[in-house]
């Protein structure tokens, strides 16, 4: 036995694998002091009232921002409802007809989306809604998600529809069933969790977004009259209120931060239970 | 004389051509299925029988770069004829595949009543139908407690059991059974084959199998396959007795196949 090379194969082991344990306590320090520092600052601002008033002017007591909080679930709202259908749809296209030119073409077009700057969506529909219609408004931020949302709707669905077994296609044709019966009832509701979970992580995902929502719903300090009208969403809230020279408001900002990560992480555990009860159903 | 044929067999097929895009697999079969009676078709693999039946219900065509061509008559009527709607065709003439599939997302219950509600069809007393289709498939018994559980949760012999109600109820005069048995335990075969012999004398039954001695117990017609080309046919105890096809003879005995 080479007593000595074991010793250094321990030590170069030891070595290596203490490497690793520091590097990945780097990784996650951040994440536990941006998670911890806003638990500690955003929850000493949260209040009642931070959840059902109206933003008030510097200085003054009990504002809240309850319009910004139903401003954000309105965005999001319009958002799934333009960007869900379409996806879906365009994911049934590709995965069932897709096999062509078209289906190449709508692929490639929508990765190349998917790396689009969110930004540029906003810009996007502010030459195409906003302008046309002279204000900002909720329609146009909801459409700025939903174009960030869209490609990964449409691939989520996509790929879940391959995954469904041709064998439940070929039994529900064999039974007289026409074929757009079967994969709208069959097909697509054999792939719906999987396709939830996309949506559901897709929302997680835009309900974060500032920039596309900066020239789109813009912000509005009161209630929306309607979604043709400038919006409030608490991420625009934040990077106005981050900026602010007034303690109350940046304490403010810290709440509203707090609230959207808590939104963003429920969302993605609902997004987890979606997929493990799909495991589960599968058995 | 024609009308008798067209009465004692329910499907005729003539000069059956079919292709996987340049591959010609089934070349000009010429072959009548007996009305109610159960007709087996044995050969080695790829030799198109069950390109052959998937072709008796417009199944084939499903298959991306798959075409037929020829005359298939059912009660005389030629399925491949134009204006014929093949999601018509598949109602009266019913599947059964190799791999036991029962829909995952939906009940024992709604497996059996699948067909009738994604054709949105309704029927008077659901409860009944259900009730009468699994005792048809031999498998009310076993399931009656549970016919809300998933059809995933069957067993494999449970689950082509509980496929073959579902086929039966959108009551189809002909059933075409793929190799039904192959995925099987020879337990859930014996279940399967008995099924096949209680269903005789209602419908018309196709079975493509790789078991000669299947095909020997279940059925009263026999057909040899052989490179697209139907050899032999004729009644089973003969085929299987006399074979007058040396092909077939070489097959039954196991030299080739």
């Amino acid at each position: 036995m080479d007593l000595a090379g074991y010793r250094r194969r321990r030590l170069v082991d030891l070595a290596v694998r203490g490497a690793c344990v520091a590097a990945t306590l780097v990784a996650v320090v951040p994440l536990v002091l941006i998670l911890g520092y806003i638990v500690v600052k955003g929850g000493a601002a949260l209040s009642p009232a931070f959840f059902l008033e109206l933003p008030k002017p510097a200085g003054e007591t009990g504002a809240g921002m309850a319009n910004a909080i139903v401003g954000t679930l309105t965005l999001v709202g319009l958002a799934c409802a333009f960007g869900v259908p379409l996806g879906v749809f365009a994911g049934i296209y590709l995965a069932e007809f897709g096999d062509n030119w078209l289906g190449t073409v709508i692929r490639f077009c929508s990765d190349v989306m998917a790396g689009v700057p969110s930004i540029v969506s906003g810009l996007f529909v502010y030459a195409l809604v906003v302008v046309p219609m002279g204000r900002n408004s909720a329609i146009a931020g909801g459409l700025a998600l939903a174009m960030l949302m869209l490609p990964t709707v449409t691939r989520t669905t996509e790929e879940l529809l391959k995954l469904v077994p041709n064998a439940l296609r070929e039994a529900a044709l064999a039974l007289g069933v026409p074929e757009w019966r079967t994969t709208l009832w069959v097909v697509l509701r054999t792939a719906a969790p999987g396709i939830a979970t996309g949506v559901v992580l897709a929302v997680a995902r835009v309900t974060g977004e500032t920039a596309p929502l900066l020239f789109t719903s813009l912000n509005n300090n009161g209630w929306a009259d309607g979604i043709d009208q400038p919006t409030a969403s608490l991420t625009v809230q934040i990077y106005q209120y981050a900026g602010s020279p007034f303690e109350d408001q940046q304490a403010q900002a810290w709440a509203a931060a707090l609230v959207l990560v808590v939104v963003v992480l429920v969302l993605n555990i609902s997004a987890r239970i979606l997929v493990r009860h799909r495991v589960a159903g599968a058995r | 004389m024609e009308a008798d044929d067209d009465k004692r067999y329910k499907v005729r097929a003539i000069d059956l051509h079919a292709w996987f895009g340049t591959s010609h697999s089934l070349k000009g079969i010429t072959m009548d299925l007996v009305d109610r009676h159960v007709t087996a078709i044995i050969g080695p693999s790829g030799c198109g029988k069950s390109t052959f039946i998937r072709c008796l219900n417009r199944m084939h065509e499903v298959v991306s770069g798959a075409r037929a061509e020829g005359t298939v008559l059912l009660d005389g009527e030629n399925i491949y004829a134009s204006g014929i709607d093949a999601v018509l065709v598949r109602r009266r003439v019913g599947m059964v595949f190799q791999k036991p599939n029962p829909f995952p997302t939906m009940t024992i219950r709604d497996n059996v009543l699948a067909g009738l509600k994604l054709n949105g069809l309704r029927t008077r007393d659901p409860d009944a139908l259900v009730e009468r289709c699994l005792r048809q498939s031999a498998l009310w018994e076993e399931v009656k407690e549970q016919l809300h559980k998933s059809g995933a949760s069957l067993s494999g012999g449970q689950q082509q059991r509980l496929c073959i109600a579902r086929t039966l109820a959108l009551e189809p005069e002909v059933i075409l059974m793929d190799e039904p048995c192959s995925a099987l335990d020879p337990i859930a075969t014996a279940k399967i084959e008995e099924l096949i012999h209680e269903l005789r004398g209602k419908y018309t039954i196709a079975i493509v199998t790789h078991s000669m001695q299947q095909a020997a117990r279940v059925s009263d017609f026999t057909a040899f396959f052989y490179l697209g080309e139907l050899i032999e046919y004729g009644d089973t105890d003969s085929i299987f007795t006399k074979p007058s096809n040396p092909r077939t003879e070489d097959y039954l005995t196991g030299r080739f196949g």
